[in-house]
């Protein structure tokens, strides 16, 4: 007699190993956070913020490595932000299909799937020696700006696909050109979800190692101009682990990288979802 | 006239994304693929790395590579398709609503914390659990396959979604089951978008660097077990790359230029295969 499971019973099975399977997926997430924050939170005083690193990161706080993150992140949107959200325009407003709009895409496909450890190597070899920037905030920064590309056209593109042809009909018969439309209609409409792209972009700026690493170096002094050398949280929390510098100060840094990643990534979906809201 | 001149220079702005990937391709392989020449295929597609003298086999490193990447797709891909699933077919609105974002949270998690949760906590556990040395191949299947779920879960999800309710309804018009429609209907129909998931996890595994160095081991040899210590051709480039000069520069870029390779192959499958609808 051979043993049959009817398709009721298969269904019910199935279900609860389903349910099983995404109930370990989100409690290892969730453990994952709990656990550095536990761990880490301790270590955030006021001095841990705001103090020099000193003795290589056993004494002091993470002061460098803070202005570091922010400066590299800054000069990477600065620079990622007109050019991704320019390409959006152009791919939304000015092209219908065609082999350019197929580059264009294709480019921005494959560029977002180039591991970091590629743009580490690219901006090593371009900004720091070819162009001779040296390990600079100024290397990193750029490196960084054309990992950042992607996620920012991507998002820009959706965010002015978005936003309903009438006002475009509108501003054209109140007489507003093609350039003027795009810069008073569009754009103002879509901010919400073009902001969600560049802070996504600031969140992938903030947590990259080996992007940064070989490319604006992990210098531990305050940063001075764009040509200085500077450590990145993520690096500094890098060598804190792996040399195994001091592990509280590892769990502390940690904390701050983690703290920073959620509250972009929560700004970033109210932001989209108001917008979505809006539109849909 | 503005609007010409806006168009002229928008065009040249939308060119920026794959002028920068033509820039970062000739870089890697200028400096890469001469050194494979002078080193010959032989010597390159070989076991020895010794690049200041001379050695530049890049073999143990390739398998190393292909092994964490099958080992985290072992992981991945199972948990990131039960998550799908559940997300698109079993779930209500307010449970896809909550569950989503968290998931996406994932992919926000910098590498370097992935690594350093691997070493406090996947890596004892191995060592005490299995033997060994607990920095593994292992431990690197499992903290990738984590790292690649986000991807696979999020990429399937929309594949899953994407299929016309029409298919659910004729397939329980003829009598089958939730369990049935899914696996007869629904991930034959989404199949395309569930592959080209995984292959863009496979791609983002392939090319983790910095979690993959902080619980591999990074011993030069071919693993004999999966408790084996494993180097990747990402390792390598990292831990190597702040010292190396001359030949042993170029022999790392050579690395570079074989994984780039890789990634580029599977992004042009990926992207074709979304593309086709």
């Amino acid at each position: 007699m051979t043993f049959r499971i009817g398709p009721r019973t298969s269904q019910v099975i199935a279900y609860i190993t389903l349910l099983l399977m995404t109930a370990i997926t989100v409690i290892v997430l969730l453990f994952i956070i709990v656990y550095i924050l536990k761990n880490g939170l301790g270590q955030l005083t006021l001095e841990f913020l705001t103090d020099s690193t000193r003795e290589m990161g056993k004494e002091g706080g993470i002061l460098p490595s803070i202005l570091g993150t922010l400066f590299i992140a800054l000069f990477a949107i600065l620079i990622a932000t007109p050019l991704g959200v320019g390409s959006a325009v152009y791919l939304v407003e000015y092209t219908k299909g065609g082999p350019i709009r197929r580059i264009i895409s294709f480019g921005a496909d494959c560029l977002a799937g180039v591991p970091s450890i590629i743009f580490g190597l690219f901006g090593f070899i371009f900004f720091v020696i070819s162009m001779n920037l040296g390990w600079s905030i100024l290397s990193g920064g750029l490196t960084l700006a054309v990992m950042i590309l992607p996620t920012i056209i991507r998002t820009s593109e959706e965010a002015i696909k978005a936003v309903p042809h009438t006002y475009r009909e509108i501003s054209y018969s109140l007489g507003g050109g093609k350039l003027d439309t795009i810069l008073r209609v569009v754009l103002p409409s879509a901010l919400p979800g073009i902001l969600t792209g560049v802070i996504l972009g600031v969140g992938r700026a903030v947590g990259e190692t080996a992007a940064v690493i070989f490319t604006a170096g992990s210098s531990l002094g305050l940063p001075t101009s764009v040509f200085s050398s500077t450590r990145t949280l993520a690096v500094h929390f890098y060598i804190l682990a792996r040399e195994g510098i001091s592990m509280p100060k590892a769990y502390g840094t940690a904390a701050v990288l983690i703290i920073i990643i959620l509250v972009i990534n929560f700004i970033a979906y109210r932001l989209m979802h108001r917008f979505i809201a809006r539109y849909y | 006239m503005k609007d010409k001149i806006a168009e002229k220079l928008l065009l040249f702005i939308a060119l920026s994304a794959i002028l920068s990937l033509l820039l970062i391709t000739f870089f890697i392989f200028q400096q890469g693929i001469p050194l494979i020449f002078k080193a010959g295929l032989g010597n390159f597609f070989a076991l020895k790395w010794a690049p200041t003298r001379g050695g530049f086999g890049i073999l143990s490193m390739i398998v190393g590579s292909l092994m964490v990447t099958i080992g985290a797709l072992a992981v991945g891909i199972p948990f990131g398709l039960a998550g799908a699933i559940f997300l698109a077919e079993f779930s209500s609105k307010t449970i896809q609503k909550t569950l989503k974002p968290i998931i996406e949270l994932l992919a926000g998690i910098p590498s370097v914390v992935y690594g350093f949760i691997g070493i406090v906590i996947l890596v004892p556990f191995i060592r005490e659990t299995f033997g060994g040395p607990g920095f593994s191949v292992l431990a690197a299947s499992v903290i990738l396959g984590i790292m690649i779920l986000p991807t696979i879960v999020s990429i399937s999800y929309d594949a899953l979604l994407a299929v016309p309710n029409t298919y659910r309804e004729g397939s329980y018009a003829l009598g089958a089951t939730k369990w049935q429609t899914i696996v007869m209907v629904l991930l034959h129909a989404a199949r395309s978008g569930i592959v080209a998931g995984i292959i863009l996890g496979m791609g983002r595994a392939i090319g983790e660097t910095m979690a993959v160095i902080m619980i591999a081991g990074n011993a030069l040899k071919i693993p004999g077990s999966i408790l084996d210590s494993v180097r990747t051709l990402t390792s390598t480039i990292a831990l190597e790359l702040g010292y190396a000069a001359g030949d042993h520069r170029a022999a790392l870029f050579a690395c570079g230029s074989i994984l780039f390779l890789i990634i580029i192959v599977l992004n042009i499958i990926a992207i074709r295969i979304t593309s086709r609808k």
